[in-house]
């Protein structure tokens, strides 16, 4: 992929390598960390600093990001096309939520019982969905998340149905920190829980594992022929996906005190896609582009203009396709080239 | 021009987007969180709503005392509770208002109703008349539109009077519905009827015509529907009108949700007729509410016909304005709810009304209406009228 | 015995005529996903477009009905071809998660123009007195409305796919579905097939939108709130195929009218569990190609 390529050069400051030699360095030094991949954090830190009224929807944008990644992982390297990402993201979300509404408010195993109970429904859906591709898959991921919510909806006695699960207690982190009216515990919970999920998912993608991901996405009858267990891997893929997913559920649903059926809808799965593939699919960093430029322009539109912002939406999505390929990254790249 | 240059251009607007817009405010501006639905599956309320609260600020902004000056701070909550909690947190936190209002969906306010108590800033719900109990949830909540049990019940009451023995309850899923079939089914069985069959809708695209098919083979006495007001009326009248409900013998009784005013010219003659209660009809015979159509015409066009959502907002605008003008502007959060507590208005569009100051609810007049032909258009006739219902449900269940 | 007959009758009726929207709006989205291999997740907008355009003729102009739906079909078919021209075109063989963004996109702008030009509320469907009541049909009474969804639903149906399989324009539409690159080194001009294919499918989605805002209320969501079933009947159906989605738009409208009827309170579930099975055991769908 040449626009990886130049992006990782891109980031490293030095002029776009050709030939070999620069593909075999840039491959040797490809999980080497780079002064620019702390952009991102020190961007949140100073975010923190410079807009202390915006950290509730900061604290949003990042528990936002762990969910486009957890979409990247499965779209962009296992090259499974999903619509029902949001599959995850809820599960992780009402579990988290029922654990504080029925007596257990600790945020933190909150969490992992939410990545235990996402990743069991990703294993299981994706046994049913690895099986085909394209399209069919595409309706399959889709009909298994609206299964999800209409089962959600039904057990109204325990989720709240359509009014959302209302009177989650969410214990201070670690015993001491509030989740406040001003969001300042919340903004640093979601920036270190992604900062973690973020370690682990670059180990992933840049793994023997991570490249035989790549390698099936790029050419799975190759892969199949090398005799790569192509749909186990597939799989595994899958689940980590699903777990990320369903943190970033259990995060929102934590700092916001509230889960809704929507958290399941294909509202939900569409945004994150849409905000993946503003950002740059397949590249690590299009999460963490596209979810904060969608949701502040979200956020600025809506102040302006708060019945027909989604107009503007439409029509910035609309000028991405038809000007630049391959997402805000893809415009880097090319801007790079030329300069 | 290249494509160079155009993708340089669209990296400028990318950054335009992301600056911040200041918004400047001078020292006598009231500044007020106005968190509605515009987009999403309640947006018809929402509008309907918005515009009588625009009206009322429009016509009435010169009233405000000498220098004082409010600033509406509207912000759409996409009909989802997550982003409506999160834009009365930024709208507390980062743009510091005064006072909260609006609010369409009853979820959105139980999410926003706890922060209110934290932040000490006034709730004036405008719109969300199901969550029979959430001013419970904090003291800073006061709410000017409805309960549905505040309709529900007397209008089971009222059945049981007419000699109906049996009924079927069908509503829409959802906290809205639930309070509409708790009031109605407490006041029936209670006055000694019985319910034959309760059926609840899906809230996202139903199709009502299996539902009504289900009732029609029931051959209930009465039929209490409740669907949500707009969109989901409008089919649910052409399904009863398709099956013959009301041929086959069942009476239709509803909240007024069923028949709204600006949906009635598109129901055909079906609901001629059909029995709601209800707190405000377009066809209600009162001068307040004369003057107040009046003005609707003349801002929004002769077609445009507005509903009990619209004059809710409008009271609500009403309750805050009289609020600035008896403290000339100053007020604390606990002052302004001292204030809505005794806040009464004798002459609303809908009639006389008040604030129970133990509740915070509202108490006004219900009507059942009747729909009938009006110089050949449907209206929702008031046939009677129960005068100042405070909230049954609030009575039924005290506080222990 | 008798109510539960004709309880399943007009359970049944029904069913039908929502499954003659379906297929209308359906048909033109599996013949150009199946063609162009375009994800097209914009289709329903030409269909709310149909809808808006039906209902404003009706409301406002009292244009008589078999015209204002003629003229609905023919607007959103002519206003779809620059539409294809400037926008789809340049994605054709592209990336889809490209076509995902542009379609969404389209999607965003149109409900958000609706909502400027025609508000928030449902587009009420002012019928004709000729179609508005119910008809006996010996037995029971049937929504005269509904019987027209299903006459035109079955002669459009009929019409569509005789064509398709008659004429040289068909012929040149399945050899495009069944393999491009032949097609197109046999002088076939793919260009132009593309856009009248395109048109055409929009026309029709516009007249099952427009015939069809009874069923599915024209609102200014509709293009997201429908997506899924248009997307089940092209999957269930098969991709690039013409019987393919009448079947699966049957099936779909028995088995949701039905599953409604007997446990309402199970809502849409049947049809996801349905497509879910069918899709397992026919991943190409049930006239798939290739």
């Amino acid at each position: 992929m040449a626009a990886a390529r130049s992006v990782r050069a891109w980031l490293t400051r030095r002029a776009a390598p050709s030939g070999r030699a620069a593909a075999l360095e840039a491959f040797a030094g490809r999980h080497r960390y780079r002064p620019l991949e702390a952009l991102p954090w020190l961007a949140a830190l100073a975010a923190y600093v410079v807009f202390p009224g915006y950290l509730p929807l900061g604290a949003q944008i990042l528990a936002t990001i762990l969910f486009a990644l957890s979409a990247d992982l499965v779209l962009g390297y296992a090259g499974i096309i999903t619509l029902g990402q949001a599959a995850f993201f809820g599960t992780g979300a009402y579990t988290a939520g029922l654990l504080a509404a029925h007596g257990w408010g600790e945020p933190i195993t909150g969490l992992f019982a939410a990545a235990a109970a996402a990743a069991l429904v990703g294993t299981l859906s994706g046994l049913i969905i690895l099986r085909s591709s394209g399209l069919t898959q595409l309706i399959q991921t889709l009909v298994v998340a609206a299964m999800l919510a209409e089962a959600a909806n039904k057990a109204s006695a325990v989720t709240g149905g359509d009014d959302g699960l209302q009177g989650m207690q969410v214990w201070p982190l670690f015993g001491h920190f509030a989740f406040g009216l001003y969001g300042r515990t919340a903004f640093f919970y979601c920036l270190g829980v992604l900062f973690l999920c973020w370690l682990a998912v670059r180990r992933i993608v840049h793994s023997a594992f991570g490249r035989s991901l790549t390698g099936i996405r790029e050419n799975s009858g190759r892969m199949h022929a090398l005799g790569a267990p192509v749909i186990r891997r597939q799989l595994v893929a899958y689940t980590i996906s699903a777990a990320l997913a369903g943190i970033s559920g259990a995060l929102i649903a934590q700092t916001s005190g509230f889960v809704g059926l929507d958290s399941l809808g294909l509202d939900r799965s569409g945004t994150v896609l849409i905000m993946l593939i503003i950002g740059g699919v397949g590249r690590l960093y299009g999460a963490f582009i596209g979810v904060p430029l969608y949701m502040i322009a979200q956020d600025r539109f809506s102040t302006v203009e708060p019945v027909y912002w989604y107009f503007w939406i439409g029509l910035l999505m609309v000028l991405l396709v038809v000007f630049t390929r391959g997402g805000v990254l893809g415009l880097f790249d090319r801007l790079w080239r030329r300069g | 021009m290249s494509r160079g240059a155009f993708s340089a251009m669209l990296a400028a607007l990318l950054a335009a987007v992301l600056v911040v817009m200041p918004i400047g405010a001078s020292a006598q501006t009231i500044k007020i969180g106005v968190i509605n639905s515009f987009t999403g599956f309640v947006s018809e309320p929402a509008d309907q709503g918005q515009k009588g609260a625009d009206l009322y600020v429009k016509l009435h902004q010169k009233d405000l005392p000498p220098g004082v000056k409010i600033e509406l701070l509207k912000r759409d909550d996409t009909s989802n509770p997550e982003v409506g909690k999160r834009l009365a947190q930024d709208l507390i936190t980062r743009d510091h208002v005064q006072l909260l209002t609006g609010i369409v969906l009853s979820p959105v306010a139980a999410a926003v109703a706890p922060l209110t108590a934290e932040a000490k800033v006034p709730l004036v719900i405008s719109y969300a008349g199901a969550g029979v109990a959430i001013p419970r949830l904090s003291p800073y909540v006061v709410r000017v539109t409805f309960t549905l049990w505040q309709q529900a019940y007397p209008m089971g009451k009222w059945a049981a009077q007419q000699g109906w023995k049996t009924a079927y309850t069908a509503v829409t899923d959802f906290i809205a519905g639930h309070d509409a079939e708790a009031g109605f089914t407490r006041a029936f069985t209670d006055a000694g009827g019985k319910i034959v069959g309760a059926d609840r809708f899906p809230p996202a695209n139903p199709d009502f015509t299996p539902f009504v098919q289900r009732i029609k083979d029931a051959k209930p006495q009465v039929a209490y529907i409740f669907v949500p007001a707009g969109t989901q009326a409008t089919a649910m009248m052409r399904a009863i009108s398709d099956l013959g409900l009301r041929q086959a013998g069942t009476t239709i009784a509803s909240t007024q949700d069923l028949v709204p005013d600006e949906e009635l010219p598109n129901m055909g003659d079906t609901p001629l007729g059909l029995i709601t209660a209800g707190t405000y009809s377009v066809a209600g015979n009162r001068p307040a509410n004369k003057a107040f159509l009046a003005e609707w015409k003349r801002a929004y066009g002769d077609k445009s016909i507005p509903d009990f959502f619209s004059v809710d907002g409008w009271d609500g605008m009403a309750m805050i304005f009289d609020m600035i003008k008896a403290t000339r502007g100053n007020f604390t959060a606990d002052q302004a709810m001292a204030f809505f507590k005794n806040w009464k208005d004798p002459s609303s569009p809908r009639g006389p009304i008040m604030i129970d100051p133990e509740t915070r609810d509202i108490v006004q007049n219900i009507y059942i209406r009747k729909v009938e032909k009006v110089d050949g258009k449907l209206a929702n006739l008031e046939i009677a009228t129960i005068p100042m219902v405070k909230d049954p449900w609030k009575t039924l269940h005290p506080v222990r | 015995m008798d109510s539960a007959l004709a309880t399943a009758l007009s359970i049944g009726f029904h069913g039908l005529a929502f499954a003659m929207v379906l297929y209308l709006i359906s048909v033109g989205l599996s013949v150009t996903m199946g063609m162009m291999g375009f994800i097209n997740l914009a289709h329903g907008v030409f269909a709310m477009a149909g809808g808006y355009i039906l209902t404003g003729l009706l409301d406002h102009h009292r244009v008589p009905f078999p015209l204002a739906l003629a003229a609905a079909a023919g607007a959103v078919a002519l206003a779809s071809i620059p539409i294809e021209r400037l926008l789809y075109r340049r994605l054709y063989g592209g990336d889809e998660l490209d076509q995902v963004l542009l379609t969404i996109g389209l999607v965003f702008m149109s409900g958000a123009a609706a909502q400027y030009f025609f508000g928030p509320d449902q587009q009420p469907l002012r019928l004709p007195p000729g179609l508005s009541g119910g008809v006996k049909l010996g037995f029971g009474e049937f929504s005269l409305y509904q019987c027209l969804l299903i006459a035109v639903g079955a002669a459009l149906a009929t019409g569509l796919w005789l064509g398709l399989e008659r004429s040289r324009f068909g012929a040149q539409i399945r050899a495009a579905v069944d393999n491009l690159r032949m097609a197109q080194s046999l002088g076939i001009d793919t260009s132009r097939l593309f856009c009248l294919t395109f048109a055409l499918g929009s026309g029709l989605a516009g007249l099952g939108g427009g015939l069809g805002s009874d069923l599915i209320t024209v609102v200014p969501s509709y293009a997201l709130d429908n997506l899924v079933y248009f997307l089940i009947v092209v999957a269930i159906g098969g991709l690039g195929s013409i019987r393919g989605p009448f079947l699966a738009a049957v099936l779909v409208g028995l088995v949701d009218s039905t599953g409604k009827f007997l446990l309402p309170q199970f809502g849409a579930f049947f049809i996801y569990a349905m497509t879910l099975g069918l899709l397992l055991w026919r991943p190409r769908g049930l006239f798939g190609r290739g």
